[in-house]
């Protein structure tokens, strides 16, 4: 690719996209019965497709090198492993 | 469907500049700041057997916020939007969409005054109506407090976030930015997409998932 090259947005249908995984999301927890882990794991699954085509497309993460890559995953790594680090004493009785 | 051409570096690895290194360093670790309440709010969620207390805590209903996410993700697309047109070389249309962004923050801001206000009236009504049953001052509970901390500090953000889309508007009115020279304009898009990023995580572990008022 050279420099400057024109690149083809697709920022309407990431919005079209968007907004029916909000509107997917309502339903699954109004209207589609289910256990409380579907729930959960259901509304997980739709939150992080949205936050990936936000970071993707719109941040233009897509299109970065690896350096920003490392920036922006470093934080949600250090999370996971806080969390997990918490669970242990948290869940234990006392 | 519509895309919209926009001039973008080649990709390769370090082809940005240091506005843009800079900024997502912030960003990082802001999100660090905002995953620290995150993962308190998951733990302490995960561990109460009744996170929600019926007669101490109100629920949601889910239209106010749903329209709020859904302007979030309309002021996103206006933002890439004025990027897009000043990319090509177009300030009326930057000015446009960037205030178009102003516009969705700002009415953000005040729909989420809107929303604590009645969140904040109906707990007291459900406080005096505990302490005239029990005879005890009301506690204010796990879910009252993670709810105020995570989106106050979130609101706090759309707050500067109104205030730098401001400034770079008027820097945009003040004809600043041309198609060659826009960073300002890529940065505090950075900036309010990470906004929009949080909230998506935010309406969904603070609206869609708790247990509703016994």
């Amino acid at each position: 690719m050279s420099e400057n090259a024109q690149v083809s947005h697709p920022y309407y249908r990431i919005f079209g996209i968007l907004t029916v995984l909000t509107v997917a999301e309502i339903l699954w927890v109004f209207v589609v019965p289910h256990s409380r882990m579907m729930l959960a794991a259901g509304l997980g699954i739709l939150a992080a497709a949205k936050a990936a085509l936000v970071g993707l497309y719109y941040m233009h993460l897509k299109y970065e090198g690896k350096l920003l890559w490392v920036v922006a995953l470093f934080p949600l790594t250090l999370v996971i492993v806080m969390i997990a680090g918490f669970l242990p004493d948290a869940i234990a009785p006392y | 469907m519509e895309t919209i051409a926009a001039t973008l570096p080649a990709k390769k690895p370090y082809s940005f500049t240091n506005g843009k290194l800079a900024m997502w360093l912030f960003l990082g670790s802001d999100a660090m700041g905002f995953m620290g309440l995150i993962g308190a709010y998951i733990v302490l969620r995960i561990t109460s057997p009744d996170w929600m207390n019926g007669k101490l805590d109100p629920g949601f209903g889910i239209n106010l916020t749903g329209f709020m996410t859904f302007l979030l993700i309309v002021s996103s697309v206006t933002m890439v939007t004025a990027l897009a047109k000043i990319e090509k070389g177009d300030r009326k249309g930057l000015l446009f969409w960037l205030g178009m962004t102003i516009l969705g923050g700002a009415t953000f801001l005040g729909l989420q005054a809107y929303e604590w206000n009645l969140f904040i009236h109906h707990i007291a009504d459900l406080a005096s109506a505990y302490t005239a049953e029990t005879g005890k001052e009301a506690p204010f509970t796990n879910y009252q407090a993670t709810f105020f901390s995570l989106t106050g500090f979130h609101g706090l953000h759309v707050t500067i976030g109104v205030v730098y889309l401001s400034c770079i508007w008027v820097r945009a009115w003040q004809g600043a930015y041309t198609a060659e020279n826009h960073s300002p304009v890529e940065l505090v898009g950075l900036y309010w997409h990470f906004v929009d990023l949080v909230w998506i995580v935010l309406f969904t572990i603070i609206y869609l998932l708790p247990e509703p008022p016994a």
